[in-house]
């Protein structure tokens, strides 16, 4: 019984470390396209996610509808016709992210990393791999990536009257700035 | 006792590897479920059903150009083309002040009338912490009647040419390819004739259904209250189709009303749809930001 209490105590405490886990609701992700008639560009301020560096993994969740445009109608059409947010409300990722150095929580510094993972977005999950920076500032981190990705593979259907107003492979920019989960 | 305790040790293991596949994301989701408030967004394809307003407002900055036609009856046979001969059109421009308001104003072939509006949403649909299920928007307008009478002793003055229309759109977007609309009215006519009333009031209903991403199918009903006895005047009633194109939306309908304005429409609707009293028209609308 006793054997039990113990092992039940240490799988707690493995779940619990939680000073490894880092959050940010007001991380930031950027898109844009260049397209013969005009370039199609959003923020999104309202990107949540999480990261574990005790297992190096990182979660991150984008709310379709929080991406914000110039152009009121351009947003309608984003969320109605293209990404179809009321089906499809958000858009993940989880992955796990390789550093060659250790990455030192206590000292400052910036540290390249690769990450790996799965992205879905409208409803298609795709394996994704992009170069990314995590950099250490006064104990919180603030993770940086930039990637391409192609329209077609996430089923996001364009009809061809305005296949000139769009453009087929989308530049995306994720900008996390994390704090210490709090317990 | 033993079977337990080793059920218990394989449960505390497995849950604990169930976690690391999947935990970082639920715990994610856990963390920011609740808060996100989230609005009802394009309860209907445009600032109009058919004749009649939605609740929607244009954004803050935009600037909408509308082009509505409205041909004569349909049943008024091959001299007239079906009604192609008899065109009536409605320019208009509308604004919006701010993301809730929206000012407006037309001018209409149909007895050479000119309208101007202002609409506010109240309320808009949303979830969230404190949920609403509705959205509700406030129209006004004025319109004022140009057409010289024909009796030439006549002139009657601006304020007896007014006429006032006010509306309050209530609408719900059930789903996303859902939405209905309730509107009672009140049109306040300055000055009638001795027989007629000044106040007229109606209920209008309104339903949208899309079909595919871009196509949907629109209803519009107004029920008008307390007609005289040998009322000349039908309730409105269309029915029609949006096409959303990208820059411009496609309105086709065919209705018994041959004005595009409340006042028109809602109070002095002379045909009898299902006696071939359709009106083919259609409305245009291209947004400028």
């Amino acid at each position: 019984m006793k054997s039990i209490i113990i092992l039940y105590l240490l799988i707690l405490s493995i779940s619990a470390s939680g000073q490894d886990k880092y959050i940010t609701k007001q991380g930031r992700a950027h898109f844009f396209s260049e397209a013969p008639l005009e370039n199609i560009e959003a923020l999104n301020k309202e990107v949540t996610s999480l990261i574990d560096f005790s297992k190096n993994e990182v979660v991150v969740s984008i709310p379709i509808k929080s991406f914000k445009f110039d152009k009121s109608l351009m947003e309608e059409h984003f969320n109605e016709n293209y990404l179809e947010s009321a089906k499809f409300p958000k858009a993940t990722f989880q992955g796990i992210f390789k550093s060659t150095s250790v990455i030192d929580r206590t000292k400052d510094g910036i540290y390249p990393v690769l990450v790996e993972g799965k992205l879905t977005l409208h409803g298609v999950t795709n394996a994704i791999k992009t170069q990314g920076s995590i950099e250490v500032k006064s104990g919180n981190v603030i993770a940086k990536t930039a990637f391409k990705i192609s329209i077609k593979e996430y089923n996001i259907d364009v009809p061809k009257l305005v296949i000139k107003n769009i453009a087929e492979i989308v530049d995306v920019t994720v900008d996390l700035p994390y704090t210490i989960q709090p317990k | 006792m033993r079977m337990k305790i080793i059920l218990s040790i394989l449960f505390c293991v497995t849950t604990s590897w169930s976690w690391a596949q999947d935990d970082l994301l639920s715990a994610l989701e856990a963390e920011t479920k609740t808060e996100t408030k989230q609005f009802a967004e394009s309860t209907f394809k445009g600032s109009r059903l058919i004749n009649g307003h939605t609740v929607i407002t244009r954004k803050k900055g935009s600037l909408e150009f509308l082009i509505a036609h409205r041909f004569g009856r349909i049943n008024s046979g091959a001299y007239e083309f079906f009604g192609i001969d008899g065109a009536n059109v409605r320019f208009g421009l509308e604004r919006g002040l701010t993301d809730r308001l929206t000012i407006g104003v037309g001018r209409n072939s149909f007895e050479k009338t000119y309208d101007g509006f202002a609409k506010y949403a109240f309320f808009r649909q949303h979830t969230g912490v404190h949920i609403f299920p509705v959205s509700i928007t406030w129209f006004s307008s004025a319109a004022i009647k140009t057409l010289k009478s024909t009796d030439p002793d006549l002139k009657p003055t601006i304020a007896q040419r007014t006429v006032y229309s006010h509306v309050l759109l209530v609408a719900r977007k059930f789903s996303p390819g859902f939405s209905l609309q309730v509107m009672p009215a009140l049109i306040h006519r300055n000055s009638v004739l001795p027989e007629d009333a000044n106040d007229i009031f109606a209920l209008g209903m309104g339903a949208r259904v899309k079909i595919s991403k871009r196509i949907s199918i629109n209803g519009e009903y107004y029920q008008r209250f307390d007609t005289p006895a040998n009322d000349p005047f039908k309730n409105s009633f269309a029915i029609g189709v949006d096409i959303d194109t990208g820059g411009h939306v496609f309105q086709l309908h065919l209705t018994n009303s041959q004005s595009m304005i409340e006042k028109g429409f809602i109070a002095e609707t002379r045909g009898n749809f299902f006696k071939g009293d359709i009106h083919f028209g259609f409305n245009i609308t291209r947004v400028f930001n």
